[in-house]
């Protein structure tokens, strides 16, 4: 007999470690749900975010393109000049608000004025349009005092930016996807495969090894931890690399996220460890997983600040887990709070943790 | 055959689910060195009876000792002399078979050659196959070399031989005569009696939660005979099972 040495419970558990980790990494769902989902979100957002603020002004083809208002306008920064068009086709952009305004100058007169800007804006696009006819009012009224020849402003403005970090919108996208990606691994991910193994009698073969019931799950869990926090490096990683992710202190901020993820994960398993348990096919599971992510996904903050939504579901919001990973990730990467600054966001999430848990223990079946 | 140790002592076995009544106080031993067939007919009891001497179910009421451990205080120590091989197990469906070997060398806290243990149920070839990717038969001889890992002194099968083929079946059977001249003990449980008959070196027979018949398949049909017992028809030399094998050949076939 082989069996003189002590039994290690350990060792037994990270052979299923291993192996639940080889299983996950070719499980196309749960590379889908943790790092390409998440990925196109932040593609996506990363490249639209680029842009800034721009005006499209539409030029009438019957515009003259050779006086001072036209090349003034022209070399403005966050405006672009459309001029390709036929005057049909502008006049149809700008209701459709493809385009903000469309601008006609006529060619110099000998009589004053020299020239009239003709300015159309459409009910399509009201803050561009308004802004445009500001820009335009300043360069007109340069023009006018130029030509007037004052000696002196009578009044100057002096405008001064202070100084501050640009709150790029990857710094807001990125924690979102993340937590929005680790409560998707925590639930669908713990439930379908705690449900599989039971189903086709996994457990019930590792039952009838030495190993202890604990250890099957700690094992199982380490598994996903471990591939859920290779996700978030990844994911971070892109972020910053490719998308100018603010990390404020670096390499410490980063693991500092890293620790607020498998705080998450373990909080989101507990809910999957409860749909697992009270799924009675495996075609119950998506719906009861998307009764706990779904509500989660729309209004804790992953794509839009949750003060956008009405007041009434405002409450809603403040209650939920995600809501508060979210914000405590955005606080640790962009302000580079400490977690003694974030202890009531940790608190609210560990109470979520207890709470899932105990309601787990009462749910979960082995067979 | 000798008959000085019993490795599985069961007295008095009951169990019941919600108010049925599925073991009905069954009583047996197996000795060492044996193969000993639990024969029945579907929801006779077999599988619950050999669940609960693996450990993996509670009994209701009397006493199961394997290798001199109670099934109550030593559960722990009993599952690692033992080798088991449920009905339609499963294995992590995306890994090879030479990793979920590996899995379960960590499981039994041992190390064997990975290989050699597929070499042993004619797998050798599908070492970096899937489990998912198997067929049926192969899956169950997977499903055998799994329970020797641990070089276990007692092995549990239930219902190895079902849905196989005619090769299959026979050379599962030679695997499982390797298998006790090894040293093992084997227990399995069947509803072919020609598998039976074949293999084990005794049987018991459970009808409805209760042993009707206990002995050598020999000595039961002696037993049979001498009561004034005849066929009705005279058997043949060879049946059609001996003809299908004859005309197919006795290879494993990979489906």
């Amino acid at each position: 007999m082989s069996n003189h040495k002590k039994y290690s419970q350990p060792k037994a558990m990270f052979a299923i470690a291993k192996a639940s980790f080889r299983s996950i990494t070719r499980s196309p769902s749960a590379v889908v749900f943790t790092l390409a989902f998440p990925m196109i979100f932040i593609l996506v957002f990363g490249f639209i975010g680029g842009g800034g603020f721009r005006i499209s002004v539409g030029v009438m083809s019957t515009s003259d393109k050779n006086n001072p208002v036209y090349s003034a306008l022209e070399k403005m920064p966050n405006i672009k000049m459309v001029t390709a068009e036929k005057n049909a086709e502008l006049v149809h952009n700008l209701e459709r608000g493809n385009i903000d305004a469309l601008v006609s100058i006529n060619a110099p007169q000998i009589s004053r004025p020299e020239y009239v800007v003709d300015l159309k804006t459409s009910a399509a696009s009201p803050e561009r349009g308004n802004m445009l006819k500001l820009i335009l009012e300043n360069i007109i009224s340069k023009m006018n005092l130029d030509e007037a020849h004052l000696k002196g402003e009578m009044v100057q403005l002096v405008q001064q930016e202070v100084e501050g970090r640009k709150f790029k919108t990857i710094d807001f996208i990125l924690p979102g996807q993340l937590g929005f990606s680790l409560l998707s691994a925590g639930v669908f991910g713990t439930a379908f495969v705690f449900f599989n193994l039971r189903q086709t009698l996994v457990l019930k073969r590792f039952f009838a090894t030495p190993i202890q019931r604990p250890y099957i799950i700690l094992g199982e869990a380490i598994a996903r931890m471990v591939f859920a926090l290779l996700g978030a490096i990844f994911i971070i990683s892109i972020g910053y690399f490719a998308f100018g992710f603010t990390l404020i202190h670096g390499f410490s901020t980063a693991l500092m996220m890293l620790a607020l993820s498998a705080i998450g994960l373990i909080v989101f398993m507990g809910f999957g460890f409860i749909v697992s348990g009270i799924a009675n096919s495996e075609s119950t599971i998506p719906p009861l997983a998307n009764i706990i992510t779904l509500p989660q996904f729309l209004l804790s903050g992953t794509f839009f600040s949750i003060e956008a939504f009405p007041s009434w579901l405002q409450p809603i919001c403040k209650i939920l887990p995600l809501t508060y990973l979210n914000d405590a990730m955005r606080k640790v990467a962009f302000e580079g709070q400490e977690f003694s600054e974030i202890s009531t966001h940790l608190l609210i999430i560990a109470a979520w943790g207890v709470a899932a848990y105990a309601a787990a223990f009462k749910t979960f079946r082995w067979e | 055959m000798q008959r000085a140790h019993p490795v599985i002592t069961v007295k008095n076995l009951v169990k019941n689910y919600n108010g049925f009544e599925a073991v009905k106080g069954i009583s047996f031993e197996v000795y060492e060195g044996e193969i000993f067939g639990l024969l029945g007919p579907n929801g006779a009891g077999k599988t619950t009876t050999l669940e609960i001497i693996e450990t993996l179910r509670e009994k209701t009421a009397g006493e199961v000792m394997v290798d001199e451990m109670n099934i109550e205080k030593d559960a722990n120590e009993i599952k690692k002399v033992i080798g088991v091989q449920l009905q339609a197990a499963g294995y992590y469906p995306s890994l090879t078979l030479t990793e979920l070997i590996k899995l379960f060398c960590g499981l039994y806290n041992v190390n064997v050659d990975a290989m050699q243990m597929l070499k042993t149920v004619g797998l050798e070839e599908k070492a970096k196959a899937k489990y998912k990717e198997l067929s049926g038969g192969q899956k169950q001889r997977f499903s055998i070399a799994t329970t020797l890992i641990n070089q276990p002194k007692i092995i549990f099968l239930d219902e190895p031989t079902t849905g196989l083929d005619p090769q299959a079946r026979r050379n599962l059977w030679e695997l499982i005569r390797k298998i006790r001249d090894k040293g093992s003990t084997v227990v399995l449980t069947t509803h072919y009696m020609d598998e039976a008959e074949n293999l084990c070196d005794r049987v018991a027979i459970i009808e409805r939660g209760k042993i009707i018949a206990m002995d050598t398949p020999d000595k039961l049909i002696d037993h049979l005979i001498s009561s004034g017992f005849e066929r009705k028809k005279e058997v043949k030399k060879a049946n059609l099972e001996d003809v299908f094998l004859n005309l197919t050949g006795h290879e494993w076939r990979d489906e």
